[in-house]
């Protein structure tokens, strides 16, 4: 098994010695990626300017979701925003060479790149959750203590199963990259506010088409025992792991699917 | 240069959709946002009720595309590769040049980019758009120099390609600040006042902030007039100050190659 993850170790350690290099270039960019964490934030901030509640959460509870939201989508996109790439590689033939390796293509994508940079929006994310967790009014049991700790990494596996399924989709459509964007980017902003202000088809879309609700939302109502707007029963919370299963079998039987469409650029 | 931008966008279709589609996904979560936050407000937020909400939300959306509040780098790669030199050959002025172009892609956009949103906002939720024929003329007239201001500023955000190597970071800030500041992300005037003080004293709130509320005849009369001043002031210095920084660059720059 150990052998087995070698290829991909090293090619990660590449990628990652590649960035670290130029110092003081990388940290401009971590400032960057931080940079983007506050600006959404200021979203949250300035309604908050101007009202006491948002979708039935205080600004405590509403700076959570987001907290949660934007941790999450930070370490899927560090793992793999760049398979927005794909289409590129498409174009350009890039990807006929990872066809020729004896590897998985989706796990050499994935291995392919990693982008440090993106550490410092999750540094913001972390820091928005330290500060706000004590604000809000929450009952600490085992369970929820772990939900607190698991809720990030199923969202972060929501996400990245998210950008899987934006990459599956560009075999058929090529230049269709902000098409997706609707759905990983967009699927992110819903994820950061409390589903709640949704209408029911929107917040039926955001929960159980791209489970984007499971991210934050849910277990920010797990944690602060509140019931669920119409549809969406707070017990659901529990089940993000579930939903970035089933997420990932959809992102799975998606790549496949595309893989075998694929007919290569003729390079 | 009009009619060459024009028709370079235009070859695009398949793109142009598939941005339509993100812009209108976009507005219709952030009109639901917008909503709950005029809700808990009691039914009105600085002025704005669920439908003028709404409204803005999508009118931000359609006007992503016309007035490019995001990035444009085009220019600062060509003085990167020193295909600078040839805009320099040119017989036409370049900053005026790339003007004209940007005015053909913006129009070109306006139609395949600005309607879905607009359309799918209108039927999911119905928009607040004024009867009148005069805030769409004086708001066409706002747009226009909403989408010249915006070049402006981009084309000076390209400009620090003259001195610097890497460019990532100057344009990351530039589209932080355009986002926030100019009200694509929430209307200006729901800024707490040391935020909104920092948006007014800076022309992004001429690009997407100002012809929103002239359109939608929120500012109307002398205070729309006023309005498009503060654009046509903006759109002076921002020009002026692109062709001394041009002036400035071009004196520094070294293009080798035969």
């Amino acid at each position: 098994m150990a052998d087995r993850l070698t290829p991909y170790r090293v090619l990660l350690a590449s990628r990652v010695r590649s960035q670290v290099t130029y110092g003081r270039s990388f940290a401009l960019d971590v400032l960057g990626s931080a940079s983007v964490g506050i600006v959404e934030f200021a979203e949250v901030y300035i309604i908050f300017a101007n009202v006491d509640a948002l979708g039935g959460l205080d600004f405590a509870g509403v700076a959570m979701v987001f907290a949660l939201a934007n941790l999450a989508f930070a370490l899927a996109d560090l793992a793999v925003g760049h398979l927005d790439q794909l289409p590129t590689y498409l174009r350009t033939g890039t990807l006929d060479a990872f066809l020729l390796r004896p590897l998985p293509v989706l796990a050499q994508l994935v291995t392919s790149d990693i982008s440090l940079r993106r550490l410092g929006r999750a540094a913001v994310a972390l820091a928005i959750l330290g500060i706000v967790l004590p604000l809000n009014d929450i009952d600490w049991t085992g369970a929820r203590i772990a939900l607190l700790f698991v809720a990030p990494l199923a969202g972060a596996a929501i996400f990245a199963a998210l950008f899987v399924i934006a990459g599956a989709v560009q075999f058929w459509l090529v230049e269709g990259a902000e098409f997706t964007a609707a759905f990983t980017y967009g699927g992110s902003y819903a994820a950061s506010f409390p589903a709640s202000v949704f209408a029911v088809p929107m917040r039926v879309l955001f929960t159980f088409v791209v489970p984007a609700a499971f991210v934050a939302y849910l277990p920010t109502l797990v944690l602060l025992d509140q019931p669920g707007p119409g549809g969406l029963p707070q017990w659901l919370g529990w089940c993000a792991p579930l939903a970035a299963a089933g997420i990932w079998l959809v992102a799975v039987l998606g790549w496949r699917a595309g893989l075998r469409h694929y007919t290569g650029a003729g390079s | 240069m009009f009619a060459n931008g024009f028709r370079r966008w235009a070859t695009y279709r398949g793109a142009m959709a598939a941005g339509a589609f993100t812009n209108t996904i976009f507005g219709l979560i952030r009109a639901y946002i917008t909503v709950g936050a005029i809700g808990a407000a009691g039914g009105t937020l600085a002025g704005y009720d669920a439908k003028a909400g709404i409204t803005y939300a999508f009118l931000a959306q359609a006007l992503i595309a016309p007035v490019n509040i995001f990035t444009w780098n085009e220019f600062a790669l060509r003085v990167r590769t020193g295909d600078v030199a040839v805009d320099l050959a040119r017989p036409v002025d370049p900053q005026l040049a790339y003007l004209a172009s940007d005015l053909g892609r913006a129009a070109y956009s306006i139609i395949p980019r600005g309607l879905p949103p607009m359309l799918v906002g209108g039927v999911v939720f119905g928009l607040a758009m004024p009867t009148a024929a005069t805030p769409y003329l004086l708001g066409a007239i706002s747009l226009l120099l909403a989408v010249m201001v915006s070049f402006a500023c981009r084309w000076l955000a390209n400009l620090a390609a003259f001195w610097l190597l890497d460019l990532r970071g100057v344009m990351m800030i530039y589209v932080l600040a355009s986002g926030l500041l100019s009200g694509h992300l929430l209307p200006v005037h729901w800024f707490p006042s040391w935020l909104a003080a920092i948006a007014n004293a800076t022309p992004f709130p001429s690009i997407i902030q100002t012809p929103i509320d002239i359109v939608t005849g929120r500012a109307e009369g002398v205070d729309a007039l006023a309005l498009i001043g503060v654009q046509l002031g903006w759109l002076v210095v921002a020009l002026i100050a692109g062709r001394l920084v041009f002036a400035a660059g071009t004196r520094k720059l070294v293009v080798q190659g035969g």
